[in-house]
């Protein structure tokens, strides 16, 4: 079963951070990437641009309104995702929970839906 | 240039065989799997031109042996041992025997390969992973593109499968009498794990994973050939026939789902139905009984029934009834529930399903709710139904399930309430 990750940050929080613990925040990050990588579980991720860039799209009667934001107030951000594909619910939380992120702000473990299915 | 289609089936067919026989002689897996590549690369860059030599598996051993040698050679520490090892190898025993003489050999390194791949160390998911790549012969991109990951993920996968296998000291002998019943059981399951998700793929892009239930007969089909006694082998290829010949009926242009009761049985491949019902007939009156057996039996019979209220339930439900008390699993049960629907009535199958309430492992689970809702609006409680339907709808994680749940739970809309 593949899970999306969905990991949250508060960026003045995370500028608030001192170096050190940003250095160790990065560490914990490509570890965890680099075990995930080996065990074959991670199957996507990205970072997210700052929040100041996102648009949102709204079609009314047919037309499109694009406008800033508006995600900019709030205090928690999407800041970037991870797919990783595991064999159980458990383990998909296990990582979810050694993600740095999870100390400081949190993540969200969404199981994908998938195409494949069996007649009822 | 590309390899004309017959050289490439013929080489999909014979990579195994010359794994299996290197991997025999060599004991070394990664370093057999990199030389069987390059054999099959020369060999489809030199057979279009030169034509297939007259021993197309004997060719591939020889040149694969060399290319190995040489990648030994190359590792000085190893190298005398390796050479005299392969210089005391007669030089007849590297061809393969005429083919009016005996080839028990390479039959059973195919099957001992197998059993290598299905290794206990290993997850299900590598076991598959492997078993394909190395039994079946597809590629890593392949493999990945079935199990919609990336090609690398799958190679980390691959790679990290053959290292456990490695640490884990196995050998490359048919596991020992006492250990091999159970061994083989994993190796079937794999294959019953191949063949749902290929089966349980429905359309669109993801069309590619049809050729996972071809594959997964094909590797059971060859099974059954080496072990023709063992009835769960007889067992598994004939569930595997009798429901794959239905899977023109399963699904709509659209990828929508359809039950079975609402299936266009003239969609239904009368083939693989027949094999599969001889198949089956044949092995329960010899060999012991197996839950392969008994599913491939349930399955023969809503195959042979030519409309669904031809259906024999009374036959489904014992054969239910025995499959509970050899192989019970929450599974069983919930099928067992809707065997008694139909033939005692809805009430006595919502009875049979509340024992799985208190079951962990199917309690949150959307079946439970699905065929809880079914045996509901069989019972006339439309609005339990609903619901029972929606909650089954928010629980899976399958698109065309959720769609169809969603489809059931509109047609039961409360004609009293406002639009």
């Amino acid at each position: 079963m593949k899970y999306l990750l969905l990991i949250y940050q508060n960026h003045s929080a995370f500028e608030a951070l001192t170096q050190d613990e940003l250095d160790q925040v990065f560490r914990d990050v490509d570890e965890l990437m680099a075990e995930l990588t080996a065990s074959g579980e991670f199957v996507d991720g990205q970072g997210l641009a700052h929040p100041s860039n996102a648009k949102s799209v709204r079609v009314r009667d047919g037309v499109p309104a694009v406008t800033d934001g508006p995600f900019i107030e709030a205090k928690e951000q999407l800041a970037g995702f991870t797919i990783v594909e595991c064999e159980t619910p458990e383990r998909a939380v296990e990582i979810a929970a050694r993600w740095p992120d999870a100390r400081y702000w949190g993540l969200e473990v969404r199981p994908l839906m998938g195409g494949s299915g069996t007649e009822m | 240039m590309t390899t004309p289609a017959v050289a490439e089936d013929l080489l999909r067919e014979l990579a195994p065989q010359v794994l299996g026989a290197l991997v025999r002689r060599y004991g070394n897996f990664d370093a057999s799997e990199d030389a069987v590549q390059e054999a099959l690369l020369a060999a489809a860059t030199q057979w279009p031109h030169e034509g297939v030599p007259d021993n197309p598996r004997g060719w591939l051993i020889t040149v694969a042996s060399r290319r190995l040698t040489d990648q030994l050679r190359s590792d000085g520490a190893r190298r005398r041992r390796e050479d005299t090892t392969f210089a005391m190898l007669p030089a007849d025993a590297r061809y393969s025997a005429a083919t009016d003489q005996d080839r028990h050999g390479d039959r059973d390194d195919r099957l001992t390969l197998l059993f290598l791949c299905c290794h206990p160390e290993l997850s299900p998911p590598s076991q598959i992973a492997l078993t394909l790549r190395a039994v079946g012969g597809l590629t890593t991109a392949e493999v990945a593109r079935a199990f919609l990951v990336p090609e690398a993920t799958m190679a980390q996968r691959i790679s990290r499968a053959k290292q456990r296998i490695k640490v884990a000291g196995a050998t490359f002998d048919v596991p020992p009498e006492p250990e091999r019943g159970d061994r083989l059981r994993v190796v079937l399951h794999v294959l019953y794990l191949v063949f749902n998700e290929g089966y349980t793929a429905t359309s669109g892009s993801q069309l590619q994973r049809g050729d996972l239930t071809a594959e997964a007969i094909r590797l059971a089909r060859s099974v059954h050939r080496l072990l023709p006694d063992d009835g769960e082998v007889a067992g598994l290829l004939a569930l595997m026939l009798l429901t794959d010949a239905r899977r023109p009926a399963r699904t709509r242009p659209d990828g929508s789902l359809v039950p079975l009761t609402e299936q266009d049985r003239s969609l239904w491949d009368p083939r693989p139905i027949a094999e599969g019902v001889e198949l089956v007939t044949r092995t329960m009156a010899s060999a012991p009984i197996g839950p392969y057996q008994l599913q491939a039996a349930i399955a023969a019979i809503h195959d042979e029934a030519p409309t669904a209220d031809d259906t024999d339930w009374p036959q489904i439900l014992a054969l239910y009834q025995l499959l509970g008390r050899i192989a019970p699993n929450p599974m069983v049960t919930l099928n067992h529930a809707v065997a008694l629907a139909m033939v005692r009535g809805p009430e006595a199958g919502l009875e049979h399903l509340a024992t799985l309430d208190a079951d962990d492992r199917l309690a949150e689970h959307h079946r439970l709710d699905a065929v809880r809702a079914h045996l509901l609006e069989m019972a006339g409680d439309e609005d339990a139904a609903r619901a029972a339907y929606r909650s089954a709808a928010r629980r899976t994680t399958s698109l065309p399930e959720q769609r169809y749940l969603e489809g059931r739970a509109a047609r039961l809309v409360d004609p009293a309430a406002p639009e």
